[in-house]
């Protein structure tokens, strides 16, 4: 457990500044040979002549030749307050990989080991540091896109989400402890048997308490998804409904993160875009841009894999033309999905007739009567005219109804959403048993296995593999 | 006093109550030369509270005591004179049978057994010392025992069952005197010498009740309790145990009887400062319940006769150290209980018992090696835990011996397992008392299965009969064979709607029924079974060719039929168990010297010593934070 340990904890890529991260008893004296200070091109001999959380600034050399390898900010920081609870140095360089690379090999000459995938947080488990939702929390933090995201990382890194998941152990803790008792009295005293028809009434009345509470942490898990990977919005319209140009309009609003071109499959277009600190990730259908004849069911069936996993979907149409078969067509698939359910998350259908600055032609009565309850916005993409109204209905579609604006958001890791729906469908399963005035044992099986679910997230249900499933996922530097 | 040397056993039993019976005859059953030494061969399976023997969780210990081949369940399948089957309106797992007891028979039918036990000798005597040797490797070591006679024996194990006699005291009210159980004399001179060879002896109490002469009440105010039309009996060796004999009678306190308590509280022995041992918190004194629960109106008790040739009754859940002039007037102003009259009156009394932490989960002593202990001595209440932990104690004394790993069932397999895990793992620090609750694995720890989980085990340790044996494989293969019929024998949809009709009057319930439509035309018997209003015994009008199946088989298959999914959803709880179980944690860990373990869980588990991850989990002060650093240590060590 002592060796000390060492990775490159920033993203591979070009990134301005790379981070190679140093933890273990050595970490100080490994620093100590590798830096020299600024304009003096001495070394600090140890780690004790590092001032604790001081940045100094200099160079890494290679200690043999003297020769510098890169211009460098470092720090130390001292056990136990630190992030893995043992010595760490940081060394700051500049962000290439050929300078990451060597800076990291030379830390390794020095004796350090290559650390594990999630040694470090590992480590500051180990020690105490953080508990296993908060964690969890480092990956979030590694991953949060923008500053929203950001924000709810760091939330559940101060131990908010242990701490709601905390409180509904204990009501289920309660519960469990009133229904065993119950278990222990035989029924032949008459006034125990009263007794336990009304304790299951209120009983079921707790558990639907719980059964709340989890509903609420896995709707705001969506949200706490999407604002950490982005909303998934899916522009689909037949070919010439302009859809590139609406794409443009909101590329043009927003500032963009990323453009990715092409994407994975021929024809789609996935971009970024930051919308009012929600990263959204639109994807434009491929198959219905496709004017290519005879590939009509193609396309259709394209659009349906699209639509997969989207939170939005944006319906275009030609404001200028009357609704056609190709629209219909379309129309169909998505009335198809909302009907089916076959859609996993969701996912709001908005109308977008655009070309509001040429005569309407189309007929807005009719869409509603096909769709609805559908919203109606109409654009123009030429001239930027409500554009502002779309992102109002994404940035709503996130929020909307479900979570207002600056919330907290707790969860935002799909392996604990999954526990939290195993959960609560562990207590739907004992309410149901309940109900039905089966015998309390039964019910009392269901609300442990929650109980124990819910230990999953926080780490109270130790499970043998729990360690390994929690740190391989993070990646190697954290 | 001058000493003199007797004959060498393998096995010395101290006590020959629930525990030290059990202990005796499974080491001698086991092979082993086995002595039971008792202050009194008149209190040789005394029963000096309850005459019952069962009830939850107890009862379930009773059929694991018997399908391991120990004696309990068939003495009281022998004695019983009413039975019952409690909670048998709540599921299966809950279900704990219960029988009243003839006291006189009970005991002497039990002595009778270990008289007639091969390599068993009873003997009537008091140890008043152990011999203990020292020896500078293997530190300390138990080597027999002294009697108060001066006779010595020598023995390769001890096991120690002493009960409520070691250093016992009775107190009724502001008297005491040193005594024993039932007017027996108590253990002073052991319990002496066990404080001076540096054991921690510590102060527990319980209480028993008055009893008073049947033809005394007037039945006529009182509610009869009968005992089932159906016995099943404890032992799975017995098919048919005969009816019930007696009934035993309810009736409930009052205000008057609460008044006279609570003016009079300062009377009694712990109120008035006179005791301070801990009782038993599941079985309250009078006292007690009137001080806790003052708006409670009333408090139920049961009337229960001790035996077919006495006029004794027990009054089950009015123990009391009041005065005895208190005591009267008390119980006489109960319903049906106004001309009372008395046999013996209430009392409460302390005795000296051990920290079960200092115990392995063998039973063994952790420090004094060959020494097991078993019963009150470790801090447990009642007859079947006693019992339970004297057959784990005679057979790991035997296993000893022979140099054979300690038997220890887990927590999955057996209260057994729970009881001894819980008092060597947690400790206590009142009278511990098995629960239902306090097993994790419920609905596969039933009393109806305890043959199928621990027979085989029974067997191979030597215990278990041949005969048992082979009636457990009977059971197992009947209960197969008839789920597996059950489970192949189909009728259509139609024969099988109209039958759920017939059953069930409030048939509206469409989506209900829509399951057995939907099975593409015919049904299986074991799907309809799984149906709520659906029973073995009702499925008989669909079921036309039904072959003769054993009461055990039809029962059994029922049950697992009935609630598979939920049999299957707690095995694999248990598989999740398992996993931490087999964890072994190997003995010289120097758990202060394990980084990122917190001070005190060091402490802790350094004391304790746990076997496996699994149990240093449920040790108090020990974090899963803690257990997930442990975790990566022994990862670690395995490696290497």
């Amino acid at each position: 457990m002592n060796n000390t340990i060492t990775a490159v904890s920033t993203a591979y890529g070009e990134g301005g500044i790379g981070i190679v991260r140093i933890s273990g008893e050595k970490a100080g004296e490994i620093l100590g040979k590798l830096f020299r200070r600024g304009g003096e091109d001495v070394a600090i001999s140890g780690e004790t002549a590092f001032q604790n959380k001081r940045m100094y600034y200099g160079h890494i050399i290679e200690p043999s030749s003297i020769e510098t390898i890169d211009e460098v900010l470092v720090v130390f920081m001292k056990e136990p307050h630190t992030y893995t609870g043992e010595d760490v140095a940081e060394i700051h360089c500049h962000g290439s990989v050929v300078s990451l690379r060597r800076i990291l090999e030379k830390t390794l000459e020095c004796g350090a080991s290559l650390a594990e995938a999630g040694e470090f947080t590992k480590r500051a488990f180990l020690n105490g540091r953080i508990d296993l939702a908060q964690a969890d929390a480092v990956i979030d933090i590694i991953r949060a896109k923008t500053e929203r995201g950001y924000e709810a990382a760091i939330g559940q890194l101060e131990g908010r989400l242990s701490a709601q998941i905390n409180g509904l152990r204990d009501k289920l803790t309660d519960v469990l402890a009133e229904v065993v008792v119950n278990m222990d009295y035989p029924d032949e005293d008459a006034e125990e048997k009263d007794t336990a028809t009304a304790l299951a009434a209120s009983i079921e009345t707790r558990l639907s308490e719980v059964d709340r509470s989890l509903n609420e942490l896995i709707e705001r898990a969506d949200v706490g998804r999407m604002i950490r990977d982005g909303v998934r919005v899916v522009i689909v319209g037949k070919p010439n409904a302009g859809k590139s140009s609406l794409l443009n309009a909101l590329l043009r609003e927003a500032r963009a993160i990323v453009s990715e071109i092409p994407g994975t499959t021929r024809d789609s277009i996935d971009e970024y875009l930051n919308l009012r600190g929600i990263p959204v990730k639109l994807t434009d259908t491929a198959g219905m841009r496709d004017t290519e004849n005879a590939v009509e069911a193609l396309g259709v069936a394209r659009s349906k894999e699209a639509l997969i996993g989207a939170d939005i979907v944006m319906l275009t149409l030609d404001g200028s033309r009357a609704l056609d078969a190709e629209d219909l067509k379309i129309i169909e698939t998505l009335t198809e999905r909302r009907d089916g359910g076959t859609c996993a998350n969701g996912e709001n259908v908005v109308a977008v007739v655009n070309k509001s600055d040429l005569p309407e032609m189309i007929d807005g009565g009719k869409i509603a009567q096909l769709l609805p309850g559908i919203t109606v916005i109409s654009v123009s993409a030429m001239t930027g005219e409500g554009i502002g109204d779309i992102e109002d209905c994404i940035v709503s579609a996130v929020y909307g109804g479900k979570v207002k604006q600056g919330e907290s958001l707790l969860v935002t890791n799909a392996a604990h959403k999954t526990l939290l729906e195993r959960a609560a469908a562990e207590t739907k399963s004992a309410m149901e048993l309940l109900r039905i005035g089966e015998a309390l044992d039964f019910a009392e099986t269901e609300i442990r296995s929650a109980h124990d679910t819910l230990g999953e997230i926080t780490g109270q249900t130790v499970t043998d593999d729990i360690l390994d499933r929690v740190f391989s996922r993070f990646c190697v530097g954290k | 006093m001058s000493l003199c040397e007797m004959k060498q056993y393998d096995v010395i039993v101290v006590g020959a109550g629930h525990a030290g019976c059990e202990a005796g005859l499974a080491a001698a059953r086991m092979g082993k030369e086995t002595l039971v030494l008792t202050i009194s061969l008149e209190a040789v399976a005394m029963m000096p509270c309850n005459p019952s023997i069962g009830g939850t969780g107890k009862g379930q210990l009773v059929k694991e005591i018997d399908a391991l081949g120990g004696e309990m369940g068939l003495n009281i399948d022998k004695t019983f004179i009413q039975s019952r089957m409690l909670n048998a309106a709540k599921g299966p797992a809950v279900h704990s049978p219960r029988a009243q007891a003839d006291k006189q028979r009970y005991h002497e039918e039990m002595k009778h057994t270990l008289e007639k036990q091969e390599n068993l000798d009873l003997r009537q005597g008091e140890a008043v010392d152990l011999l203990i040797e020292e020896d500078a490797k293997v530190g300390r070591r138990v080597a027999g025992v002294i009697l108060k006679s001066g006779a010595v024996y020598k023995g390769k194990t001890v096991v120690l069952a002493t009960g409520t006699y070691l250093n016992g005291c009775v107190h009724v009210s502001d008297s005491s005197w040193s005594g024993g159980p039932s007017g027996m004399t108590a253990s002073l001179a052991l319990a002496e010498k066990l404080t001076e060879k540096g054991f921690a002896l510590r102060k527990f109490k319980t209480g028993t009740p008055a009893r008073v002469l049947a033809y005394t009440l007037d039945y006529s105010k009182l509610q009869e309790q009968k005992g089932d039309d159906e016995i099943v009996p404890f032992s799975f060796m017995n098919d048919d145990v005969g009816g019930n004999r007696r009934s035993c009678h309810l009736t409930w306190t009052n205000a008057e009887a609460h008044r006279i308590v609570a003016e009079n509280i300062e009377k009694t022995a712990p109120y008035g400062g006179h005791t301070t041992g801990v009782g038993p918190r599941y079985c309250l004194s009078i006292e007690d319940k009137v001080s806790r629960f003052p708006d409670r109106e009333r408090h139920q008790l049961f009337l229960e006769p001790e035996g077919l040739s006495t006029e004794e009754v027990y009054i089950q859940g009015m123990s009391t150290s009041l005065p005895e002039d208190i005591q009267v007037a008390f119980y006489r102003s109960i319903e049906g209980l106004e001309n009372a009259a008395f046999s013996r009156y209430a009392y409460s009394i302390e005795y000296d018992c051990l920290d079960p932490l200092s115990l392995s989960g063998s039973l063994e002593h952790r420090e004094v090696e060959n020494l097991f202990c078993a019963g009150q001595i470790n801090g447990t209440s009642g007859y079947e835990e006693a019992a339970a932990q004297g057959l784990i104690a005679g057979i790991n004394a035997a296993r000893k011996i022979d140099g054979k790993e300690a038997f220890v069932p887990d927590r999955s397999e057996a209260y057994i397992g729970v009881l001894i895990d819980d008092l060597v793992t947690k400790g206590t620090d009142e009278p511990y008392r098995i629960m239902t609750s306090r097993a994790e694995f419920r609905l596969i720890l039933r009393q109806d299965n305890a043959d199928l989980r621990l027979t085989e085990k029974g067997y191979r340790l030597g215990l278990a009969t041949r005969e048992r044996y082979e009636r457990y494989l009977e059971n197992k293969r009947g209960t197969e064979r008839e789920m597996k019929r059950l489970e192949t024998t189909f009728v259509t949809a139609q024969a099988a709607e109209r039958f759920l009709e017939q059953i069930d009057s409030r048939s509206e319930n469409e989506s209900g029924n829509a399951g057995a439509r939907k099975q593409g035309g015919k049904t299986s018997l074991a799907q309809l079974l799984k149906r709520p209003e659906v029973t073995y015994d009702n499925l008989a009008a669909l079921d036309e060719n039904r072959p003769t199946v054993s009461r055990y088989a039809r029962r059994q298959a029922e049950i697992q039929i009935k609630y598979e999914g939920y049999i299957d959803k707690q095995n694999k709880r248990i598989e999740q168990f398992k996993k931490l179980e087999n964890k072994r944690i190997p003995s010289d860990v120097d758990y202060e010297q394990l980084r990122g373990l917190r001070l005190e869980a060091a402490q802790k588990l350094n004391d304790l010593r746990p076997k496996s991850v699994g149990q240093a989990s449920r040790i108090s002060g020990v974090s899963p934070a803690d257990i997930n650093v442990l975790l990566i240590h022994l990862t670690r060590m395995d490696g290497k």
